[in-house]
């Protein structure tokens, strides 16, 4: 068949991006959701709405459930048809370099020469200790160690639903370097009013500037840590390695060894 | 049933033969103790609830008071019963007098024993006839409703709010749900207390309460008549208040119970010593109510590696099975936990699966086993998790597991949306239904990997349970053995609720379930 037109795909407009489904610009999105209305022609109309509103057009149901009590599940597609401007997007993002198990504990010893003390926690109502201990623990995550392999660590996993108050408490007593504190499952926005609680503690007790305070967590952003006060934040898929490279270039910058 | 797995008798019976030593030491130890929430209980199912003035519940108060008079080893249903006699009042009403402060027990006439033992038993003989009246309600549920295969689908709620809850539970059961959870408020396992009412807030679950146990097992069973199904309902046997919450359950006609004997100990830093004592006598109430317990080894795979740890699973599945016998809880209550946890990005993972949980099965042929799903590598890709959902559903199917608790896509993101639980039903009924007599028809590769797998986590776990016995079992807890946690025997939270028994120490409400459990006084 003879080619017609141009050859080759045509290269996005990062000044004007807008989603991708299976053809450039078309906007295409999927979504899922449940309306507390009874299933039927008017739920089904009802998504739509939905799905406008949201911005989407020409939305489809493609699945409706009833869910029983009044309650129907949609799935929908639908096009998104505004533009975002992708080369103005600033984003704060934790700047250290990246460093491996061994480059870090030569590091340290370095830059530091003692072993660092790392307190690790899932604080407050929370009883997921999964991210704590993805980082912290010997067999790590992924193939990357936690760090209570690494030798010129003292790493301390104080485990899951730590009280802000025994945290510190551990934290004067073992002379921490820093603190890693995790938040995982969560409702309400309670891990941010937890995690505030937290930095106002340690700023009473006039500890906060003596040590790198981190949190991490599938809603935690970086920027959402500085925001509450942290010295930075690690979302999902962070490593052992990732967060260590950070604190331990973090305690040399500042001073703190 | 034939082993598929190839397993050798000899080292199941040297493995069952060793938990069985660890359970006998621990007997003894626990007899002769008594603690504040077996006291509690013991008052409840006397008949005594409420709260004071300050929101304390009545229990807690008359506990405590007999506590600070020193007269607590007795046993409180001495001082109860003889308020009793003294005053020609009922159980509740003595209590309320204490917690006005219109009666000391301490300072009550001596009355004859012969009648405080007389209507001690009366009062017990009382409590034992509404658990069996509400067992017997359950019994003809079962019995007029249609019978639902295994593995049984269990679903959990956690909005917070008991009326939310009831929504979400109504409907997770039309759409299939056999078994609902109300997951707890997190923190009210390290409560000293139960909570009382209806409850509208909590964190990531709903407070346990006799109020809320009552509002579910309400919800469930208007939903479960019209469906013609009985709706199981579970709750949280664990934490501080391990045994009040089995006679609550007792009393409300709850199904199922978190209740595992190691669990508080390793995950919460409750004291060995005080979670014995508790696990023994809820177990006992548990065991009498018909519940089915669910033990906790899937947590085990959240800290530890589920490849390396397996064998710990299986060791503490022995461990539970031993404790609940001794505490006349027969096989077909026992919901021994265990849960596919490894990583799945590991070549043959899911024939490690497949053989851990068929050798659950083979070990322990008459448990209702508790299979849990992925959690530890659910990573917020929902796409990928459902698909992990759909392999443990098969090997639940496959391997005849009694109890799946379904896992969600969205789990380690946040409690399940109501179309999340939809998802996983529509999942686990795909699955099962589509393989229901899978495991009838396949058999394993003689000496291949999965009778191999099978044949070291089994060897390696008969080894542990040796070391355990040799060691002796608090030992092994300070010693980090299980979940990679050390929990020393003076460590821990509600070490000062634990008191040895007086030599005249009376309690017939544990006469009366060991009478009924046919276990030896």
């Amino acid at each position: 068949m003879a080619v017609v037109g141009r050859v080759g795909a045509t290269p996005p407009d990062l000044t004007r991006v807008r989603p991708y489904g299976d053809t450039l610009d078309d906007g295409q999105v999927q979504t899922s959701f449940t309306l507390p209305v009874p299933c039927g022609e008017e739920a089904r109309e009802a998504a739509r709405m939905v799905a406008r509103k949201m911005g989407l057009e020409d939305p489809q149901v493609y699945h409706m459930q009833d869910l029983g009590e009044g309650y129907t599940y949609f799935l929908v597609y639908g096009r998104f048809t505004e533009a975002i401007d992708f080369t103005q997007i600033q984003v704060a993002k934790v700047e250290s370099e990246r460093m491996d198990f061994y480059a870090i504990n030569a590091f340290i010893e370095a830059q530091i020469g003692r072993k660092i003390t790392v307190l690790g926690a899932c604080t407050g109502t929370d009883a997921h200790s999964v991210g704590i201990d993805a980082i912290m623990n010997m067999k790590g995550y992924n193939g990357d160690y936690g760090l209570e392999r690494y030798p010129m660590i003292n790493a301390y996993n104080l485990g899951m639903q730590v009280r802000n108050e025994d945290l510190i408490a551990h934290a004067v007593e073992k002379q921490a370097d820093a603190l890693l504190v995790s938040q995982v499952v969560t409702q309400k926005d309670v891990h941010i009013k937890n995690l505030a609680e937290l930095i106002d503690m340690l700023e009473a007790e006039g500890l906060r500037q003596k040590m790198v305070v981190v949190c991490g967590g599938p809603r935690i952003s970086h920027e959402l840590a500085l925001e509450l006060g942290y010295d930075a934040g690690f979302g999902p898929g962070t490593t052992a390695p990732d967060v260590a490279s950070y604190f331990v270039q973090e305690i040399v910058a500042r001073g703190l060894a | 049933m034939a082993s598929k797995l190839d397993l050798d008798p000899r080292i199941i019976d040297r493995a069952r033969q060793a938990a069985s030593d660890i359970a006998d030491t621990m007997d003894a130890f626990i007899r002769e103790r008594t603690t504040v929430a077996v006291e509690r209980t013991t008052l409840r199912l006397l008949g005594v609830d409420g709260v004071d003035e300050d929101d304390v519940p009545l229990p807690n108060v008359v506990v405590e008071h007999a506590l600070q008079a020193g007269v607590l080893s007795e046993g409180i249903t001495r001082h109860i019963v003889r308020a009793m006699l003294h005053t020609g009042r009922d159980a509740q009403t003595v209590s309320e007098a204490i917690a006005e402060g219109d009666l000391d027990v301490s300072e009550l006439p001596l009355i004859d024993e012969a009648q405080i033992q007389e209507l001690g038993e009366e009062l017990a003989a009382e409590a034992m006839a509404r658990i069996s009246a509400r067992r017997a309600e359950r019994d003809d549920f079962l019995n007029r409703y249609e019978k639902r295969p295994a593995p049984l689908h269990y679903v959990i709620v956690a909005t917070g709010n008991i009326y939310e809850d009831a929504v979400q539970a109504r409907t997770a059961a039309r759409q299939g749900a056999d078994i609902i959870a109300v997951i707890r408020s997190t923190g009210q396992s390290l409560l000293d207390f139960v909570p009382y009412g209806p409850t509208t807030e909590g964190f990531g679950g709903t407070y346990a309460t006799q109020a809320n146990f009552k509002i579910m097992r309400e919800a469930l069973d208007e939903v479960g008549e019209e469906l013609g199904r009985y709706i199981h309902l579970c709750n949280y046997c664990s934490g501080l208040c391990m045994p009040e919450i089995a006679a609550m359950g007792a009393i409300e006609r709850l199904d199922m119970m978190l209740n595992d004997a190691l669990y508080g100990i390793l995950f919460r830093d409750i004291n060995p010593q005080r979670t014995f004592v508790d696990q023994y006598f809820s177990r006992m109430i548990n065991s009498a109510a018909g519940i089915v317990i669910n033990t906790g080894e899937d947590n085990y795979l959240t800290t530890a590696d589920a490849v390396e740890a397996a064998h710990t699973v299986t060791a503490s599945q022995f461990i539970n099975e031993q404790f609940a016998l001794r505490s006349g809880l027969p096989p077909a209550q026992m919901g021994l936990g265990h849960a596919m946890e490894m990583d799945p990005t590991i070549e043959n993972g899911f024939l490690f699966e497949l053989a851990q949980a068929q050798l659950a099965r083979e070990l322990f042929p008459q448990a209702p086993l508790k299979y849990m799903p992925p959690t530890k590598y659910m990573t917020g890709n929902i796409f990928r998790g459902h698909i992990q959902d759909a392999l443990f559903n098969l090997i639940g199917g496959w391997t005849g597991q009694g109890i799946q608790l379904l896992g969600m896509m969205t789990e380690a993101m946040h409690t399940p949306h109501m179309g999340d639980r939809y998802l996983a039903l529509e999942n686990a009924h795909y699955v099962m239904n589509n393989t229901r007599q899978l495991g009838e028809e396949i058999e394993f590769k003689s000496d291949g990997i999965i009778q191999r797998r099978a044949r070291q986590v089994l060897a390696e776990a008969c080894q542990l349970l040796e070391d355990v016995r040799d060691k002796g079992m608090f030992d092994t807890l300070a010693a980090g053995t299980f979940a990679d946690v050390f929990r020393p025997v003076d460590g821990g939270k509600g070490l000062s609720g634990v008191l040895r028994r007086a030599p005249d120490y009376f309690n017939p409400v544990e006469e009366a379930l060991r009478k009924s459990l046919d276990l030896t006084p």
